[in-house]
Order: structure tokens, then C-alpha cells, then sequence
């Protein structure tokens, strides 16, 4: 019997994923024993004319990291959908939309002219922005488009399976593999990871007080943190109650509080109200002045409650007033 | 003139007999705002806010009672905390704030229910509507977003 086809690719991400993979150490030979890698760009030559080639849903199954911005990213997220049987998001830019996903704050326009004018670090004297073609000796090149929005890999095409995690934690990458490999999966549309808050399997779970009471959030860099108390005792803004186990919390091992990559539990509809809710609901006053000063210490709500889940949000993200809809002088054109 | 959708979410024992109060005493307040009845402000929890924005609501207000007078001693006080932050969190999307307003209403003051609405009414009417991106799935060839459907929220 010939062993199921496997391929990979990235989308919007950091090659964090990636490194996960690699990261698998032997048992990435237990996987490879098991499966046909046919696609992974990142690690394999490959080429998109190679899936191309593949008959529909001839992969059975295809992991895909990073969030969707451009349109080469669109269109591999449907070549991959297309030619596998299941298409598992992986990690949290294609769970969530991840850290690329904060990018919704702004437009494109706003990113582009921070990138290559506006910031300290850019020398760019002729205002070079990337162009869609460009004439080089006789021949034409070309760049993707980018979209004006960043958008979930379910935003973009079906999903079937999600493993959550910045990146993936490898004992549910093992897990997933071996799920698919034995056709004993979950209903579609479940989150491979345990569906438990993330406090449950913390190690300082006993020293959580019975009610924590919060004067004042403080940030971990101007903190001495206590390396056994529960760092929300501590007055650190950790995203463990409202965050998914199966990591094994080793942020808050480290003396980090958990920042909430591996997304919410399944009875949560948006990640980043329920973290706020949390937290919010910690502050030891009733008195508006005082909780006002609480929360000053709070300086990015947005970045600290949907850290890796912007796009996922209920509230999605305004119609930015300087959307851009027709191409722009750089030849760039938001399309959404 | 644009009439603005207005989600009132009010606490059974002070606000929502408020309401009822103006209601028996014949206070006429705009018709933008429907009231939806909580046991507690403590009860609204961030994400229903959220879900009224989404659906199409272009402001939403929170009613309570008054600090010390909660049925259940702190619900309010944890509701004010939520919308602290949670105001401070639509700024930061780009949402204007006065689109979240939180009042204490005792069941006697009917007369503040009938105030409170025309003034959320008026403000959310200079405000606009609220324009959200549909968050849904882009066709293939096409750019328009289908939406998804309200079940289709990620386990």
C-alpha cells in the first residue's frame, strides 16, 4: 500500500512553523516512516508546477501555516485545498491570523508608507515601493498583491482541522499526524489540542490563590517575578484562563506569563473579549479614578488581549477610512 | 436621516423596572433602542458587546444600578471594570468610544431611561453607522466576502 501524501506550506508567518517541523527531532522519522512528504518549499525542492501536476485530493492531507495577505497566498491556499483530502491550519497565523493579523489596525497603505519611508531605519531617498512589474533586461517581473485586510486560512478556503500554538507544540503535531495516518479524527473543524484552560496543566496551579485580587498590572521587564507564585497573583497580565492547553506552559516555566497563542477554548467565540473580560474583572476597586489607574498599565489592549487573533475577532476590524480600492500609483491594489 | 440600531442591555432589578417605569408613565424615548433583559449588568459579558457590533448594532448601552445597590452586591462593580478597558480597546480598533456607554438606573427613574436613550440616540446618530468588514470567506475570482455563518466560529 502506498504510504499517504503529505505536503506543507507557509503562508504570512515567521518560518516559525516551519522550525517546528524540524524541530519534531526522531520523531520526524516516525513521520516520515508513515507518510510521503510530496510538497514542503520551505525544506524539499518542490515546485507549485508539482501540484499542479497532482490529481484532486491526491494529498491526503496538507498543513498550512501563516495568515492569508497576498494573493499568491490565496491562490496556494486553494491549490493546496484543492489537491488534499484535508487541510489542517497550522499554527496561529492560519488558526487566528497570529501576530500578522495585528496588522488589521492599520491599512495597507499606512504599513507600506511605514515600511519603506517612514521608518527611522529605511534609507529610501527615491521612495521606491514595491512594484507589481517591473522591466528588467528585456524581461518582466512581477510580485504578488497584496490585500488590504490579513485574513484567517479559514477566511480563505475550507478547513478541516486546526493546530494551534505559535508554533504548534510537537507532542500535538505527533499526535495530529498519527490521528490522520489511523483515520481516528475528531468532527470536523476541531482544535487538535486539549480543550482545557491553560491553568490546568500550569505548575504553579496550587499557589493560585482562591481569589485573586489585582491593585495594579505590572510588565514583566520592570518586574522582579516571583518563580513560583501564579504570575496573575503576581499582578502580570497572563492570558492563562482564557488560553488552550496542551503546550505545557513554557512561557510561564520561564517566568513569562502566557501571551495566548494556542487560541481559546471551543466554548469561546471571540479570544480577545473573554481576556479582557478576565482580567478586567481582577482589578481590586470600585472606584472609576483608581480602576482608571489600573488599567494605565494596560498600554496596549488591542495587542495584549488578541495578540494572536485579530482577524478571528467578532468585531473583525472597521472599514479602514483609507481603504484602498483601485490600484495605486506603486501598483499595488488592496482588494478587499 | 440615518437612524441608528441601538442594543440596550439592562439589569433585571434597576434598569429594566426603569424602563418598565417609563414605559407604564408614558415616557416616549426614540424607538433605535431595544432592551434586552439581563439578570445582572455583571452578566454582560464583553463578548455579547461585541456580537451586538457585529450584527449590526451601531451603539450599545449597559444598565445597572446604582454602586452599592446591586442585587447580587458586586456584578456592577465588575461590569464597570469590563467597560473601563473595554472602551479603551474599541479606541484602539478604531472604534469610537461613546458607541459603549455604561449607567446606573434605579428602578424609580424612569425619567433617566427616557434621557439616557434620546442622548445615546442622538449621539450614535452624529456618530454614523458603524461600518464592519465582513469577516467571510473570499470566492475564488471574486473579492466579494461571503460571510460566515454564526455557527461557523472556530472550535
Amino acid at each position: 500500500m502506498s504510504k499517504p501524501k503529505v505536503g506543507f506550506y507557509w503562508c504570512a508567518s515567521c518560518g516559525g512553523c516551519e522550525e517546528a517541523i524540524v524541530d519534531l527531532n526522531e520523531a520526524v522519522l516516525k513521520v516520515v516512516e508513515l507518510v510521503d512528504i510530496v510538497f514542503w518549499p520551505c525544506a524539499m525542492d518542490f515546485k507549485r508546477s508539482d501540484v499542479e501536476a497532482m490529481e484532486d485530493s491526491e494529498m491526503a492531507v496538507c498543513f498550512v501555516n501563516g495568515a492569508i495577505r497576498s494573493s499568491e497566498q490565496e491562490e496556494m491556499a486553494e491549490l493546496m485545498r484543492r489537491k488534499s483530502q484535508l487541510l489542517v491550519a497550522f499554527g496561529s497565523c492560519s488558526h487566528l491570523g497570529g501576530i500578522p493579523g495585528l496588522a488589521n489596525l492599520f491599512d495597507l497603505e499606512t504599513i507600506l508608507a511605514q515600511s519603506y519611508k517612514n521608518a527611522p531605519s529605511v534609507d529610501n531617498p527615491e521612495g521606491t515601493y514595491p512594484q507589481r512589474e517591473t522591466e528588467y533586461k528585456g524581461h518582466t517581473l512581477t510580485l504578488p498583491t497584496l490585500s488590504n485586510t490579513v485574513r484567517t486560512l479559514d477566511q480563505t478556503v475550507e478547513v478541516d482541522y486546526y493546530l494551534p500554538g505559535c508554533p504548534p507544540p510537537s507532542n500535538l503535531i505527533v499526535a495530529a499526524v498519527m490521528a490522520i495516518v489511523e483515520g481516528n479524527l475528531p468532527p470536523k473543524g476541531t482544535v487538535l489540542a486539549p480543550d482545557v484552560a491553560l491553568c490546568d496543566e500550569c505548575e504553579r496551579k496550587a499557589t493560585k490563590p482562591e481569589k485573586i485580587m489585582v491593585k495594579e498590572w505590572k510588565r514583566p521587564h520592570l518586574t522582579k517575578v516571583d518563580p513560583e507564585l501564579c504570575l496573575l497573583a503576581q499582578g502580570l497580565l497572563c492570558m492563562g484562563p482564557v488560553s488552550r492547553s496542551g503546550c505545557g506552559a513554557p512561557c510561564v516555566k520561564a517566568n513569562m506569563p502566557c501571551t495566548g497563542c494556542m487560541g481559546p477554548t471551543s466554548g469561546v467565540r471571540d479570544y480577545g473579549a473573554k481576556a479582557l473580560s478576565a482580567v478586567a474583572s481582577l482589578i481590586d476597586s470600585d472606584d472609576e479614578a483608581e480602576i482608571e489607574r489600573a488599567l494605565d498599565n494596560i498600554v496596549d489592549p488591542v495587542g495584549t488581549f488578541y495578540r494572536y487573533s485579530l482577524p478571528a475577532s467578532l468585531l473583525h476590524r472597521r472599514v479602514m477610512p483609507g481603504t484602498i480600492r483601485e490600484p495605486v500609483g506603486a501598483g499595488l491594489d488592496g482588494k478587499d | 436621516m440615518f437612524e441608528p440600531k441601538i442594543i440596550a442591555i439592562f439589569c433585571n432589578w434597576c434598569t429594566y423596572a426603569a424602563a418598565d417605569l417609563a414605559g407604564v408613565s408614558r415616557m416616549s424615548y426614540p424607538t433605535n433602542v431595544r432592551i434586552i433583559r439581563v439578570m445582572c449588568s455583571g452578566r454582560v459579558d464583553p463578548q455579547f458587546i461585541l456580537d451586538a457590533f457585529a450584527k449590526g448594532a451601531d451603539g450599545v448601552v449597559l444598565g445597572g444600578c446604582h454602586p452599592g445597590d446591586c442585587h447580587y452586591v458586586e456584578g456592577n462593580y465588575k461590569t464597570l471594570r469590563r467597560y473601563r478597558l473595554m472602551r479603551r480597546m474599541l479606541d484602539q480598533m478604531g472604534i469610537e468610544q461613546d458607541r459603549l456607554r455604561l449607567e446606573w438606573i434605579s428602578a424609580a427613574e424612569g425619567d433617566r431611561v427616557q434621557k439616557v436613550m434620546t442622548e445615546m440616540t442622538e449621539t450614535v446618530r452624529k456618530l454614523g453607522p458603524l461600518k464592519l468588514e465582513v469577516a467571510g470567506r473570499i470566492q475564488a475570482g471574486s473579492h466579494e466576502p461571503v460571510p460566515v455563518a454564526a455557527e461557523g466560529v472556530k472550535a
